[in-house]
């Protein structure tokens, strides 16, 4: 009953056939930005899924009460409040994290997913698909995080979750980290790839 | 010459979208064609340099540790930083709402011209991201604040024009299919951005 075909649908679309990042392209800033390390991109894509459910709920249970002509400001300062507590949250107890994702925390606000998924989604469903739709796209945002983090920092740094994986004598002959993998841009490469491999999966995806 | 240093710095070295990839979304979809890409940048770089003093202003001011002391010394103990990020984007959506009836009364051509960007401008994450990292960086006065908010337009407004010349000749090459479309557009910002790294390390006087 709670998971009816068109709620499932709801939930596991947005993991690839309608994937937020590489799909619907929102949320590029912060996926981009925080995916250096493992742990940082974890930390961020459960703080999103965090708040991308609770907004829609918040939206969604509002969503009749609300005049349409100023609908983007309470949209924004339920957000708003939604990330000051994460962000509290975080710098209570994973303060070295909250350092490494610096603004990008506050930048949940502004994260384009958020608002497409309360304007698309939540404005014209029930608070339980609301739900539903939230955690499915923080998820997927999420998974494309991990995959980018995973990649940098194996090639970048070597190590997964701060683990040294690349043994020792690679080194010895001749191995070298990729220092490239470490600098912002080559995140765009990585997404580009991924884009990539998932459109020639999906050829309905591709354009013109 | 801090500032020309500050500006130079902002536009090119911290360019807010090769260096920290702000205000990323409308930057891929709005850059189809030089001419709106244009209207954009200027946008952009108009709220941030209206927006950032604002913001800087209500930083010092109300919100910092102990700021609210010139009201009355017994509110030099008040802490209000955990509002900063509420704050922050209030201020940028009424400052959009405001300089949006602001440029239709006094400048329709401005108007027309800028259209629909004005209000998309309250969401994109270069604006706000930029009231951050001013809060971070800490400056010491209202004016070096404005130097680096314009500095940031302009190379938001560099990049995002770059890019939509690109993508204009872009139309005549023979892309995998997969990759047309964003996927390319994404390379080539990650190109573009390594090219802009080449100014790392760059000091005036």
């Amino acid at each position: 009953m709670l998971l009816s075909k068109k709620n499932k649908e709801v939930l596991f679309n947005p993991f690839s056939k309608d994937n937020p990042v590489l799909v619907q392209i929102l949320g590029i800033c912060s996926t981009l930005a925080v995916t250096v390390n493992l742990e940082p991109a974890i930390v961020m894509g459960i703080s999103v899924t965090a708040v991308l459910a609770f907004s829609n709920v918040i939206i969604s249970l509002i969503r009749n009460t609300i005049p349409t002509t100023i609908r983007i400001i309470v949209q924004l300062v339920v957000v708003a409040a939604l990330v000051i507590i994460v962000q509290q949250f975080l710098v209570a107890y994973d303060y070295d994290v909250s350092k490494q994702l610096s603004v990008f925390i506050g930048l949940i606000i502004t994260n384009c997913i958020l608002m497409g998924r309360l304007e698309a989604f939540a404005m014209s469903n029930k608070p339980w698909p609301a739900f539903l739709d939230g955690i499915g796209n923080g998820l997927g945002y999420a998974i494309i995080l991990v995959i980018v983090a995973f990649f940098r920092e194996l090639l970048g740094s070597g190590t997964i979750l701060g683990y040294q994986v690349i043994p020792q004598w690679c080194y010895d002959h001749g191995y070298m980290n990729n220092g490239l993998m470490i600098l912002p841009p080559m995140a765009l490469i990585v997404v580009a790839c991924l884009i990539w491999v998932h459109r020639a999966h999906n050829k309905d995806l591709q354009e013109e | 010459m801090e500032e020309l240093n500050l500006f130079v710095k902002s536009i090119f070295v911290d360019n807010m979208i090769f260096a920290y990839f702000l205000g990323m979304c409308s930057f891929l979809a709005v850059s189809k064609n030089v001419k709106t890409a244009l209207g954009l940048g200027v946008a952009v770089t108009f709220m941030l340099v209206v927006t950032i003093p604002l913001n800087y202003l209500l930083d010092k001011y109300v919100l910092q540790p102990g700021a609210m002391r010139w009201l009355s010394p017994a509110l030099g103990g008040v802490d209000l930083s955990f509002l900063g990020l509420i704050m922050f984007i209030a201020v940028i959506a009424s400052a959009t709402q405001l300089v949006e009836m602001a440029v239709e009364k006094f400048s329709p051509s401005l108007y027309n011209a800028l259209g629909i960007f004005l209000p998309l401008i309250a969401v994109n994450c270069a604006i706000l991201g930029c009231a951050l990292f001013m809060q971070q960086k800490d400056f010491g006065s209202v004016w070096t604040a404005t130097v680096y908010g314009a500095g940031s337009g302009i190379g938001w407004l560099l990049a995002i024009v770059g890019l939509a010349a690109i993508r204009e000749k872009l139309a005549y090459s023979n892309v995998p299919k997969p990759l047309r479309g964003i996927g390319i557009t994404f390379i080539i910002t990650g190109l573009m951005g390594i090219a802009f790294m080449s100014f790392l390390g760059i000091k005036l006087g």
